[in-house]
């Protein structure tokens, strides 16, 4: 093997390892430069403080949930914590069957309500519109003028639904902020106040006429024309069971006739009511008598595609039960970090001695590796936090320690290799080259079971276990790149220096001290049977001939190919052994 | 370190060996006895000292306390649940931890304000959580899938990396070793088993078949042309391999598990239990014990799986005549 060729590829390995950290860290300096990232890695709410719910949801009827629905759920989960006004909320699937909400600081009872609640899907008759805002004191209508019921009413639209408590109320009402906190739950056969988040208008509806589960599809496209050319308007499409269509003709019916009457009688609308918010609320143009409906409006693709999911989660009521609700205050969650990185310190020192203690010099590159492990690991974490949002929890950071030991290991069977091929009698040089082609396959048959218990447990695992998966993954695969492309280099360029290549003694490569003197001892003497001290290894019956036998390992190449033609009727010994020079030739 | 340079050295020459297969009735009979321990103990103490995650409770943790009694805690319980039975565990220095069984938001609230009172702390210093028990099963159940998952996909793996199926199911046999002796050390401990030992204890398992790999790599070299050789049978040479790596399974117990018990000391010690304690301990164990099952279990069983083989045994009768006649010869020298 040319000398230079090795040399000059580990060089280029290494420029290639430079190259890499440097343009990572050029990449997480211009996010943070941006302000979009942050060199400290993303912590999870474990370490910063706040609350995870582990919601199960369920469907009526006892059905399980796919996955669709899950992220359904999902949406709806995330609709009601981000409209209840906690910021920085991650909801998440987990397990394909849970919802996780991730939240900082406490929830109040009212939000763990408003998650729980099932989507509460109906449509309702409007009876009067108002803008958002509450009725100051001094403008709210005397008692004395207080609408009063004449008769019981007739259908959904009848203002005589509406009291003197519930006009009070539609006044004192707030769907501007400062909102009025408003019940989550109602009273289906009852009039509601209701506010639309997206208009900030306000409405006294009708009891509810078609509950959500008539619904049976809905989807968003853009609308037919009159002739049946697609307009350039966005529609989304519902279409109700038989029993939705039926109540849905007689209502539309009765609101068509006020609105031939009077396009612009809010008595003409209809809401579409979700967890007691009007999310839409169509005037009525048409009688619908199949059940097929097609709602048009100011909709973009965006908002049509919104209240088609939305009319669906109606379709299929979830409901959700808190698994789990785990308040994690972030003075522990910090104590436990700073405690755990301490352990991380003190463990990778411990790890430090020992390796210098068993390496000597060569000790130094394991440190290194593993010091350039961790700039990777801390780097990939970094810009994934920055990118995908993969924030670090204890259980990570415990990952992460814990495969200071995994990432050794690659160095310690490398280096026991290349011991090993010394122990042969190879020079250095050789020995690392040698030794590196075993050690390498090694390394990967065994990193591979690393990594596939890393994806096995990150797909298959819940909770804290999917941040460690992940965090072990992560480090199994810097750990290659660091044996790769920077441990071995290194070597490689080390055996060539004087320290290393003579072996010195601290050079923990010294061949005198791996047992390779027998070597220089000459061939006479270590072809006597008696030379080498008695055996232990006692299951060779005949303990001369084994000791034969382990001399003969200790030959040199010279010695041994002499030895061979020496022993030539015993059809050689030496031949097609692991350790025999035969296989310098297949690496 | 001369010593075990020289430890090192013997190992690899043969001089100095351990009979890892030869001793093998031994090794197992020891096995054997540890895994009907290991399934006895749960059975005699009635199952695992299962967490508040897989009974589910309530539990407060109150920090920053000056005055960690027990009392407090308890009195705090019953004046709000009269009847219930408070475990009140001093976690670390000012830390104070309550468990009960389940209770409402109302419950919780109220016992939440008496503990503050009682330890004289700021609300922010009591925290409460409340597990429901379904949540354990959640975790049981998908650690037993990923578990077999994981079994299943090595076993593949590891039967094509070394083309042979016989390292597989010595490699599992050791892993299964490892599994219930684990479990069985976790339940003569009596420490609780949190989802965090269990995420420990699925790091094992990866850990268990990565160490089972490096050394059965080097089985695989050793006996790669075995067939042709007549030096050594087929047990002996996986033996040598055993010990020529023997310093390597030390050194990468060491150096796995002092980090690992680096956190387990300051985990127990500083914080008390935890996620980082639960973890660590779990790890701790198994990784001591993966090492010796490798060592003593998965390879003399490769050894026993193999050298039944017509071709090892026409071998290993090769290697007999080979040292026969050698024997004679030096007798005659």
């Amino acid at each position: 093997m040319a000398r230079t060729g090795p040399t000059t590829n580990a060089r280029r390995a290494l420029l290639w390892l430079a190259a890499i950290i440097i343009v990572a860290a050029v990449v997480l300096g211009g996010g943070v430069a941006a302000g979009a990232a942050s060199w400290a890695p993303k912590l999870a709410l474990d370490l910063e403080g706040g609350t995870q719910m582990i919601l199960t949801p369920k469907v009526a009827g006892g059905a399980s949930v796919n996955e669709q629905q899950l992220n359904q759920a999902v949406e709806i989960i995330r609709q009601r914590v981000d409209g209840s006004g906690v910021s920085e909320a991650q909801i998440t699937t987990e397990g394909g069957r849970n919802v996780v909400v991730s939240m900082p600081g406490k929830p109040t009872d009212q939000q763990r309500q408003l998650i729980q609640a099932s989507a509460d899907l109906s449509f309702r008759a409007v009876i009067q519109v108002a803008a958002g805002a509450a009725v100051p004191k001094a403008a709210q209508t005397p008692p004395d003028k207080l609408p009063k019921p004449t008769a019981k009413p007739v259908n959904g639209s009848d203002p005589n639904w509406i009291d003197a408590a519930l006009y009070q109320q539609f006044e004192n009402t707030s769907c501007v902020p400062p909102l009025t906190d408003r019940p989550t739950t109602s009273d289906p056969a009852k009039p509601l106040v209701s506010c639309e988040p997206g208009s900030t208008l306000k409405y006294i509806l009708g009891p509810v006429e078609i509950p959500g589960t008539d619904v049976k599809d809905a989807t968003y496209g853009l609308a037919q024309g009159a002739q049946g050319v697609t307009t350039n308007q966005w529609s989304v499409n519902l279409s109700l069971n038989a029993a939705g269509a039926k109540t849905f003709q007689a209502v539309t019916q009765r609101l068509y006739q006020k609105y031939l009457a009077n396009p612009n009688d809010p008595q003409a609308q209809f809401a579409i009511v979700l967890d007691n918010n009007v999310i839409s609320a169509p005037r009525s143009q048409a009688v619908i008598s199949d059940g097929n409906s097609s709602i048009t409006g100011n909709f973009t693709e965006q908002s049509a595609q919104q209240l088609s999911q939305q009319l669906k989660y109606g379709a299929l009521p979830i409901s959700f039960s808190i698994q789990s609700e785990e308040q994690v205050s972030a003075t522990l969650g910090s104590q436990q970090l700073q405690m755990g990185l301490l352990a991380g310190l003190i463990g990778l020192l411990l790890v430090v001695v020992y390796s210098l203690f068993q390496y000597r010099a060569l000790g130094f590159v394991t440190v290194l590796s593993l010091v350039i492990a961790g700039a990777l690991t801390y780097l990939a974490i970094a810009i994934l936090g920055w990118t995908e949002n993969y924030r670090l929890s204890l259980a990570g950071v415990a990952g992460i320690i814990v495969s200071i030991g995994q990432t050794a290991d690659s160095f310690i069977v490398y280096f026991e290799r290349v011991r090993d091929e010394l122990r042969d009698g190879r020079g250095l040089i050789a020995a690392v080259e040698n030794g590196w082609g075993r050690a390498k396959r090694t390394i990967l048959a065994s990193k591979a079971v690393n990594l596939l218990a890393a994806v096995v447990l990150y797909f298959v695992a819940v909770g804290n276990v999917k941040g460690f998966a992940f965090t072990l993954g992560l480090t199994a695969v810097a750990d290659l790149i660091v044996v790769f492309m920077f441990t071995h280099p290194m070597l490689q360029l080390l055996a060539r220096t004087r320290f290393f290549g003579e072996g010195h003694k601290f050079s923990g490569l010294d061949p005198k001290r791996l047992g390779a003197v027998p070597l220089y001892r000459g061939a006479g003497r270590l072809r006597t049977p008696g030379d080498v001290p008695s055996v232990a290894n006692g299951q060779l019956k005949a303990k001369n001939t084994a000791a034969a036998g382990e001399a003969e390992r200790r030959m040199t190449i010279a010695e041994r190919k002499l030895a061979a033609k020496q022993h030539e009727m015993s059809g050689g010994p030496g031949a097609g052994k692991p350790n025999d020079n035969s296989k310098e030739n297949d690496r | 370190m001369t010593n075990f340079s020289t430890f090192g050295n013997e190992l690899y020459t043969g001089k100095r060996s351990y009979e890892f297969v030869g001793k093998r009735k031994l090794w197992f009979a020891i096995a054997a006895a540890c895994i009907v321990l290991s399934i006895l103990f749960p059975i005699l103490r009635g199952g695992f000292n299962l967490g508040i995650d897989f009974r589910g409770g309530s539990q407060f943790t109150i920090s920053n306390t000056k005055n960690t009694s027990q009392g407090i805690g308890e009195h705090a319980v019953t004046s709000v649940v009269p009847g219930t039975v408070a475990q009140v565990t001093n976690l670390a220095a000012g830390t104070v931890q309550v468990q009960t069984e389940k209770l409402t938001a109302d419950q919780t609230a109220k016992i939440s304000d008496a503990l503050k009172t009682g330890y004289g702390v700021t609300s922010n210093d009591v925290t409460s959580t409340f597990v429901g028990p379904t949540w354990g099963q959640d975790v049981s159940r998908q650690a037993i899938i990923g578990f077999i998952v994981f079994v299943l996909l090595a076993t593949v793996l590891m039967a094509l990396y070394f083309r042979t199926w016989r390292m597989s199911i010595a490699a599992i046999v050791g892993l299964l070793v490892v599994m219930v002796v684990t479990a069985g050390i976790y339940s003569a401990t009596d420490v609780e088993v949190t989802p965090s030992s269990v995420i420990g204890f699925l790091t094992i398992l990866s850990y268990a078949l990565y160490d089972t790999v490096v050394v059965f790599d080097k089985i695989r070299e050793n006996t790669t042309n075995i067939t042709t050789s007549n030096r050594r049978t087929f047990g002996e040479e996986v033996n040598l391999a055993v010990n020529q790596t023997l310093v390597r399974s030390i050194n990468t117990m060491m150096v796995a598990v002092l980090p690992v018990g680096s956190i387990l000391f300051i985990g127990s010690l500083l914080l008390g239990a935890g996620t980082l304690r639960d973890l660590s301990l779990s790890l701790f164990i198994g990784i001591i014990v993966s090492t010796l099952s490798t060592l003593f279990i998965a390879a003399p069983v490769y050894a026993l799986l193999r050298e039944h083989e017509p071709e090892l045994v026409k071998q290993a009768r090769k290697v007999k005549a080979r040292r026969a006649s050698e024997a004679s010869a030096a007798a005659t020298v």
